[in-house]
Formats: C-alpha cells, sequence, structure tokens
C-alpha cells in the first residue's frame, strides 16, 4: 500500500514550473505543503467539496497552464456533482487525483463510502471522463507523475494510499495571503 | 422584456468571461445567450455551491465571472460562500427570486423569503432589482463593485420581473 507522503512527493517533487495545484480539505493540504509551501498553490483550509471546481474555474481561465487537483476521498465525495460538471466543460489542461484511504483522517478515520464500495473511478467514468488512471505501487505514480507534465487531455486518477496519519505541516492559512500568491505566480 | 438582454451586454462591457449557472426559467434568456457567445464561457452545474467555487477559481487565473441560480439556491451555496469570504474573492451573483410575488408553489417559500437576510449574514451586499428599468443599473453598479473592490455582491431579480410561472396550458 502506498504512503501518503511518499506519494505525493512522487508526483510533485520534480512538478513542471507551470503546473498549479488546488489541495483540498484537509489531508491534502497538509501532503504537500510537508514537500515546501509554493506560490503555485492553492491550499484549502475549509470550502470541502470545493476543490475541484476551484481547478475547473482556473484550468478554463488560463488554458496554456496545468492544473492538478489533489484532494481525498472524502472532500471528493462531498463535491461528487463537480466530476460530472468538469465531465461536460473537459478542459485538456485538468487533472483531479483523489487521495482514497478509504477514511476521513481529520475526523478520527471514520469509513468513507469508498470503504463501502463507492468506486470514484466508475464515478467519473459514467461522468465523461475519458483519460483515467487506477493507482497502486509506484510504477503507477510513476506513469501518473509522466501524465501530470504532459497534460492534455482532461486526467482523473485515483490514488489508493494507506489510512494512516502522518504528522500535519501546516502552510499559510491566511486566505487573503493564499489568493494573492496564487495570482502573482500565474501572472494575473 | 429585453432586460436579460441589457444585463448581458454588461456582462460583455466587463469582460465577464465565465457564466456558472443552475439552469433556471427566469435566467432562461441569459443563459441562451450566455450559451450562443464564443467568447462567454458556459458552465451548467449540478449544484450552485459549485459555481461559488469556479468563481473563486476563475479569479485566480485571471479572469471575470458571474454566478445564475435561483433563490432556491442561494441555500445550496452557504457553507461554499465562506471561501469567499475569507480568501476576499469577488463574486457576482444574480438571483431571480421566487417566493414572493404570486408565487403558486409553496416550496419556493421558505428559501426566498430569507435569501436577503441570508446573504447579508454570509458578508455579500445585496441589491434588489424590482422593475425592468432598475435592472441595468443595479448589475452595472454591481459590477463595479465586485471587480473594482474585490467584494461579493448578489442582485436580486423581484419575481415581478418574471411573472407568474404557468402550471396549467
Amino acid at each position: 500500500m502506498l504512503e501518503r507522503r511518499a506519494a505525493v512527493a512522487a508526483l510533485l517533487g520534480n512538478r513542471p514550473d507551470d503546473l498549479f495545484v488546488v489541495t483540498g480539505l484537509g489531508s491534502t493540504t497538509w501532503d504537500v505543503a510537508s514537500l515546501g509551501e509554493s506560490e503555485r498553490d492553492f491550499y484549502l483550509w475549509g470550502a470541502m467539496g470545493g476543490a475541484a471546481m476551484i481547478g475547473l474555474g482556473i484550468a478554463l481561465a488560463q488554458p496554456k497552464r496545468r492544473v492538478l487537483v489533489l484532494t481525498g476521498d472524502g472532500e471528493m465525495l462531498m463535491g461528487m456533482g463537480s466530476l460530472a460538471t468538469v465531465g461536460i466543460q473537459k478542459p485538456k489542461n485538468l487533472a483531479i487525483v483523489v487521495f482514497d484511504n478509504g477514511v476521513y483522517g481529520e475526523t478520527g478515520m471514520q469509513p468513507s463510502h469508498t470503504q463501502g464500495g463507492v468506486d470514484l473511478l466508475k464515478v467519473a467514468e459514467a461522468c465523461g471522463i475519458g483519460a483515467r488512471l487506477d493507482v497502486y505501487d509506484e510504477a503507477g505514480l510513476r506513469d501518473l507523475a509522466k501524465r501530470l507534465a504532459g497534460l492534455n487531455e482532461t486526467l482523473f486518477a485515483r490514488v489508493r494510499i494507506a489510512a494512516d496519519d502522518p504528522p500535519r505541516v501546516l502552510p499559510t492559512r491566511d486566505g487573503v495571503e493564499l489568493k494573492q500568491r496564487f495570482r502573482r505566480a500565474i501572472g494575473v | 422584456m429585453d432586460w436579460p438582454d441589457k444585463i448581458f451586454a454588461a456582462l460583455k462591457r466587463a469582460n465577464i468571461s465565465q457564466a456558472g449557472y443552475v439552469p433556471d426559467a427566469g435566467h432562461s434568456r441569459l443563459i441562451d445567450l450566455c450559451r450562443a457567445d464564443a467568447k462567454m464561457r458556459d458552465v451548467v452545474l449540478t449544484t450552485e455551491e459549485e459555481g461559488v467555487a469556479l468563481c473563486a477559481g476563475a479569479w485566480l487565473g485571471g479572469e471575470r465571472s458571474v454566478l445564475l441560480m435561483q433563490s432556491s439556491g442561494v441555500g445550496n451555496c452557504i457553507n461554499m460562500l465562506s471561501l469567499i469570504r475569507t480568501c476576499r474573492f469577488p463574486l457576482l451573483m444574480l438571483v431571480t427570486m421566487r417566493g414572493e410575488w404570486e408565487e403558486f408553489n409553496p416550496w419556493q417559500v421558505p428559501m426566498g423569503s430569507i435569501v436577503e437576510p441570508t446573504l447579508k449574514l454570509c458578508d455579500m451586499q445585496v441589491v434588489r432589482a424590482n422593475a425592468p428599468d432598475e435592472v441595468e443599473p443595479a448589475v452595472t453598479k454591481a459590477i463595479e463593485q465586485v471587480f473594482k473592490n474585490e467584494t461579493a455582491v448578489a442582485v436580486l431579480l423581484s419575481q415581478q420581473l418574471i411573472g407568474r410561472k404557468q402550471w396549467t396550458k
């Protein structure tokens, strides 16, 4: 089983300059922050269920930049309708990657729907997202990192990770600062 | 009834290029105009809260956006509006009102009747247009307020503008 911090490092340790990242509340925010805060990251500390739609808005506004939404299964489940919305828009420069451990890590490891059999990969398929990856080992992570670097179609990936709870790494929680520096980084 | 055309012209003048919406009878003309315009990205949503997040993303990417909904959709947005307030994102919401004038369907009344105080509690400015000639000035001022001052404004379009929904032919 993949460990989440090693997985995020494999995906973003060597990220291209034009890859902008939106993280979901909450563990994926700490995961991405564990690599060092970047002005190209928009870390969500709230707005649960909104990560994919924020990514969609950025992707539509910046067709020449690549956008990665990295979120957890619980956050994705809360915004599952947004997969339908993304499936209609299909921006070529948007990837949604779900770290799926089948539990709500922030609230005491209660089982999520994915542990009960709900398959987000099939949801993405049913929503018309053509490019999908099921990642469960290091070779899969390497393949996904390559796909992100050369992203040219809407991509959905599920990364199966262990249900552990590594130490939190907290980025700034000042929303105005996060917004302003992201806009500077993207050049608007 | 040309107020939707005037709204659309105001959106275009302001370089608004993303329009998120949940299909709504009161906004049907405006939605058609957005869908027909090659430079306006129309984004149909499954629920209005998606649109709040979309508008935040559009601004992060340097584009201006608008969110169209009916009054019942305001209730679907509440928690997502914390994103707007915490990060001080600009947000332009155009809300067609139900449940307030010649409403046949009592199920529209509970949400319609609390739209204004609810939005104010969420730290949004609220302006209302009751008559056709009030729409364009309200929307134009709202656009200015939203994008020049990075604030969140909702324009409520009174049910009197839209008329009574026909339930039987």
